[in-house]
């Protein structure tokens, strides 16, 4: 119980994989300008890392090593094709916003990772464990990122206002480099910071 | 026609370039960028791919996997669309494309293999490649179009990952605050670039 527990826990702080890991940065930012499309892409990263743990933890003493990235590759691809097909037919307007990159989780290094490190060696409970754990690491980045770029950049909070914009008789102007992608590697950045000032053993050497 | 391709070109380099506009292939870009003799051979290894891939994919897409494409093997065959199956196939081209790339290098220039080492393997999980894919069909890009915007997101990606390298390698003899140290610094870095890069915004031919 202990073991799963850390499975589970484990990734969202300790091995954050935003964070520590530096894995699956690709597909995160774009996404992050608003809090619903974000949270839609969490929820579907989510879903295909740990079911993508459970399958490849499932076949993992039948595949032969030498094409294992190949095999894991089209797990991942039919799992996203799910995904995609299911926000399609569910959210069509987040799946416009979201465009090229649900496709993406495909090269997600954080999938990848999980399923080439951990799902090929352990037993497929705790590989879905694992999985919600790194998707819920990587999903907690995310949200945060996307909560101040929205608030800061139009003073909303999923699609509610929050601060009034002075274009419509408020007192917030909003500031327009939230809007845009360059905030997003600033605040992550400063995350990185304020997160290595708490836990100093993460710090690199120069 | 010759100004469309150009136009088209510059819009991929600098305009939307595909790391600092999209964070298309961050996680390579994030880490082989410490020296910038690693960095540019990793990015000629990926706009060479770009350049075979893109048009390859578009090819596929459009004359196997579109609704209606299947036409010319059987009229029966003209209402079936395969179009969702797009994401497996491109993986799978891509992977094959590299591995083919990679002995064809090997066989004919072993200098230029050499050089690019591990990075020629790494590249199938780069997204970079399979963005410029699924971009490719989002905006129906033709298969000049495709090789065109192929060429451009890969020399754009090469000379941002080159530019990052470069300014990494002189921080060397800076004194940053520790938490920043790293992955940090690198991070704000990399947003200082992209509003570089914005300023070519609106550019056009």
């Amino acid at each position: 119980m202990a073991k799963s527990k850390e499975a589970l826990f484990n990734p969202v702080f300790g091995e954050n994989p935003i964070a520590a890991q530096v894995l699956g940065i690709c597909s995160a930012l774009a996404v992050t300008t608003q809090m619903i499309p974000s949270t839609v892409m969490c929820l579907a990263l989510i879903a295909v890392t740990a079911l993508s743990n459970v399958s490849v933890s499932a076949v993992r003493n039948f595949i032969p090593p030498n094409i294992r990235i190949i095999v894991q590759l089209t797990i991942i691809a039919s799992l996203v094709i799910i995904a995609d097909q299911v926000i399609k037919a569910y959210a069509f307007d987040v799946s416009k916003q979201l465009s090229v990159y649900v496709g993406l989780i495909i090269t997600n290094c954080i999938v990848m990772g999980r399923a080439e490190a951990f799902a090929m060696q352990e037993k497929p409970w705790k590989s879905f464990l694992d999985g919600i754990g790194n998707g819920i690491g990587y999903s907690l980045f995310l949200i945060i990122v996307s909560f101040f770029r929205e608030l800061l950049g139009s003073g909303k909070i999923y699609g509610f206002e929050v601060l009034k914009l002075e274009s419509e008789g408020g007192w917030y102007v909003p500031n327009g480099l939230m809007v845009l992608a360059p905030s997003a590697f600033f605040i992550i950045g400063l995350m990185i910071w304020a997160l290595r000032t708490w836990k100093p053993e993460q710090v690199e050497e120069n | 026609m010759f100004e469309h391709y150009l136009n088209l070109s510059i819009q991929s380099i600098f305009v939307e370039n595909m790391a600092l506009a999209f964070f298309l292939g961050m996680c390579s870009f994030l880490a082989v960028s410490r020296k910038v003799s690693t960095s540019v051979g990793l990015g000629i290894a990926v706009t060479f791919i770009l350049i075979v891939v893109t048009p390859m994919n578009n090819l596929i897409y459009n004359n196997l996997l579109r609704q209606g494409a299947l036409a010319w093997a059987h009229p029966s065959l003209a209402t079936v669309d395969l179009s969702f199956l797009a994401f497996l196939t491109f993986i799978g081209t891509i992977a094959a494309m590299v591995q083919i790339v990679e002995m064809i290098i090997d066989k004919f220039a072993p200098a230029l293999y050499n050089a690019l080492g591990v990075f020629l393997p790494l590249i199938a999980v780069n997204c970079a490649i399979l963005g410029a894919s699924l971009f490719m069909i989002e905006r129906n890009y033709t298969a000049t179009e495709s090789f065109v915007f192929g060429l451009g997101s890969g020399i754009g990606w090469l000379l941002a990952i080159a530019g990052l390298a470069a300014i990494r390698e002189r921080l060397m003899y800076h004194n940053i605050p520790a938490g920043l140290r790293g992955l940090g610094i690198t991070f704000i870095i990399t947003g200082l670039m992209a509003i570089a890069f914005m300023t070519f915004a609106g550019i056009q031919l």
